[in-house]
């Protein structure tokens, strides 16, 4: 674009019509390619943008059909903050979703790098077996699973029979992180064995240091799973209001605000913001964590 | 001498392996191996949670597969998901990686805008396309009435809420736009060169280069999304949820698939028959279904060459 822009069109030399043709077209596909782009822009971004307009209009004016609000009700979010319970789903997700997150890096990462580096008879086998895990619908197992822990262990009502299992690895996090370690060559693991390195300290010091782009990316995501499921809480914590997580909550806000848009959407907000803010902090940890998982087999 | 030290370090080097992997073969064995077990094992028996379970023999299975409302709607939908909304996603994806690669302008504002939906909570996001696609005030409706466009009922109308949903995931396209987005540019450029040498058209370059280049990462995505729709719970249920306007607290009961079981899941039989019918058993029959349906698309995954991949969405 910026070639077309630099080159005025009466040059000194004219242009033959064949170059005319080809910048004409060129001027065109830009053309056409950044208004399809606009258009998609729209189409992921206007809801979002209904989505807050909306949290910002009056009790009255959130039943009609306007779109932009005539007074910007700022309070609406004090109000949200105000509902009782508000508060405590939001630190019952920070609970769940940083010592979650904690647990599943510190005891997957021994796993994944035992799978990425070590080589033992059934190591294939075992890699085969954290797929299937990570495939498996949370549902499938969810009724031994329930039986356990309320009435083994009497935890229902808690968020702890989803925090738990967490300190034993996940299989997505062992399986994308395992992807990451096997891309650090070889050398440097002999390297450090000949410095009198043992395996745990090989891991700690050598490992740990150059796979730090995985495990961002391992964490964030199992942060982010922790924020938005659904399941676990509904399974576990339905019954104990005191347990809840936002998207739980979310839910059930709706349901005591039935007819207030405004409030509900404000609430949504709430939920989704934190999530989009630890986003654009660690974008590049993000998208490069997608990509591993999907491409670099 | 030497076998003996060989043993030995073959030993330790075993050991080590154990230690190593000792969280996740705890965790394999309790939160895996176990629960699969005793779910096959429930399968065949009568338990509602009080009196203790009793042998039931396949009565559990022929109630599912026989005399369970939900089971043959459920699955019918997870067909038209997979069939629909698994294509669409594809395409869409495709479609948008494609555009991501040819903006020129601005590309990183572009790509994080594209991205950011996929992003939302799916409660967050369901109840957000819930109030944009309510059929009374919603803006979408407005703008389409306004355009003179017909208005449909979208959540509220069994023929028009799994398009709905639809819509929704086309919404967060972010993980497959990224993965299409990477595999495109990994095309080698020489032979998009020597394509145009040749005279081709961009259909044809698309067609012929582009294609067979990024095929198996189409492969990657329709399968992990068959699985993905195999796993679909929140969004459906919120979705009925909010559009029927059941009055949500502790304890209320909803029976899933409103309107008209048309958004009904296998996830949420399982959720329904466990823990608001109390019928363990026949729970336990629709989550072996789920299971076997799952590892078969997941064989298909692993059988690919260089295989064992896996997309980035939880």
């Amino acid at each position: 674009m910026t070639q077309l822009l630099d080159r005025p069109l009466e040059s000194k030399a004219a242009p033959s019509p064949a170059q005319r043709t080809a910048h004409r077209r060129a001027f065109l596909e830009w053309i056409a390619i950044h208004s399809l782009g606009v258009a998609a822009a729209l189409f992921f971004t206007l809801p979002f943008l209904f989505v807050f307009l909306t949290s910002l209009m009056s009790d009255s004016q959130a039943l009609s059909r306007d779109l932009i609000p005539h007074t910007w009700e700022w309070d609406n979010y004090r109000r949200v903050f105000d509902t009782p319970g508000f508060l405590t789903w939001w630190r019952n997700t920070l609970f769940y979703a940083v010592l979650g997150t904690a647990l599943t890096v510190v005891s997957s990462i021994p796993v994944a790098y035992a799978l990425a580096k070590f080589r033992f008879r059934g190591r294939n086998l075992a890699l085969m077996l954290v797929i299937s895990m990570m495939m498996l619908p949370p549902q499938v197992i969810i009724i031994p699973m329930y039986l356990f822990w309320a009435k083994q262990l009497d935890l229902s009502g808690t968020l702890w029979p989803l925090i738990i299992p967490m300190a034993f690895g996940d299989a997505f996090s062992i399986f994308l992180l395992r992807q990451f370690l096997t891309t650090i060559p070889d050398e440097y693991l002999d390297a450090a064995r000949v410095d009198g390195c043992g395996d745990l300290r090989t891991l700690l010091k050598v490992v740990l240091p150059m796979a730090k782009p995985g495990i961002a990316a391992v964490a964030l995501f199992q942060f982010f799973y922790a924020w938005n499921d659904y399941f676990g809480p509904q399974i576990y914590a339905s019954e104990s209001p005191g347990a809840w997580t936002l998207s739980y909550g979310l839910e059930s806000f709706k349901g005591a605000h039935h007819t207030d848009w405004n409030l509900t959407m404000a609430a949504t907000v709430l939920v989704m913001a934190p999530v989009i803010l630890v986003f654009f902090f660690a974008q590049k940890a993000f998208v490069e964590g997608v990509t591993l998982t999907g491409v670099k087999g | 001498m030497s076998t003996y030290t060989l043993r030995a370090k073959h030993r330790r080097s075993t050991l080590r392996t154990l230690a190593f992997l000792s969280p996740w073969l705890i965790g394999f064995s309790v939160f895996f191996a176990y629960p699969l077990l005793s779910t096959v094992y429930f399968s065949f028996m009568h338990y509602d949670g009080f009196k203790p379970p009793a042998w039931s023999g396949t009565k559990n299975w022929t109630y599912v597969f026989e005399h369970y409302p939900f089971f043959w709607p459920a699955l019918r939908n997870t067909l038209w998901l997979v069939l629909v909304m698994v294509t669409l996603r594809v395409a869409f994806g495709l479609g948008v990686g494609l555009l991501i690669t040819k903006i020129k302008t601005a590309t990183g504002v572009f790509r994080t805008l594209f991205y950011l939906p996929y992003l939302a909570p799916p409660v967050a996001a369901t109840m957000a396309f819930a109030f944009l696609l309510n059929p009374g005030t919603g803006p979408v409706n407005s703008l389409l009435e306004k355009t003179g466009l017909p208005a449909p009922g979208w959540f509220n109308d069994p023929a028009w809420s799994k398009p709905a949903l639809t819509l929704l995931a086309l919404w967060g396209i972010g993980d497959l736009m990224v993965i299409f987005m990477a595999a495109l540019l990994d095309v080698p450029k020489e032979q998009y060169e020597a394509a145009e040498l040749d005279g081709a058209t961009p259909w044809q370059r698309f067609r012929y280069v582009t294609l067979p280049n990024i095929s198996p990462i189409v492969m990657f995505a329709v399968v992990t999304g068959v699985i993905q729709t195999m796993q679909y719970y929140t969004q459906p249920l919120i979705a009925g949820k909010v559009a029927s306007g059941v009055i949500q607290g502790a304890g209320t009961q909803f029976e899933p698939g409103y309107p008209d079981k048309s958004t009904l899941t296998l996830p949420q039989l399982v959720y329904n028959l466990g823990f608001q019918r109390f019928d363990y058993g026949s729970a336990c029959v629709v989550a072996l279904v789920l299971f076997a349906l799952s590892m078969a698309f997941t064989a298909l995954l692993m059988r690919r060459k260089g295989g064992l991949i896996q997309a980035g969405d939880r």
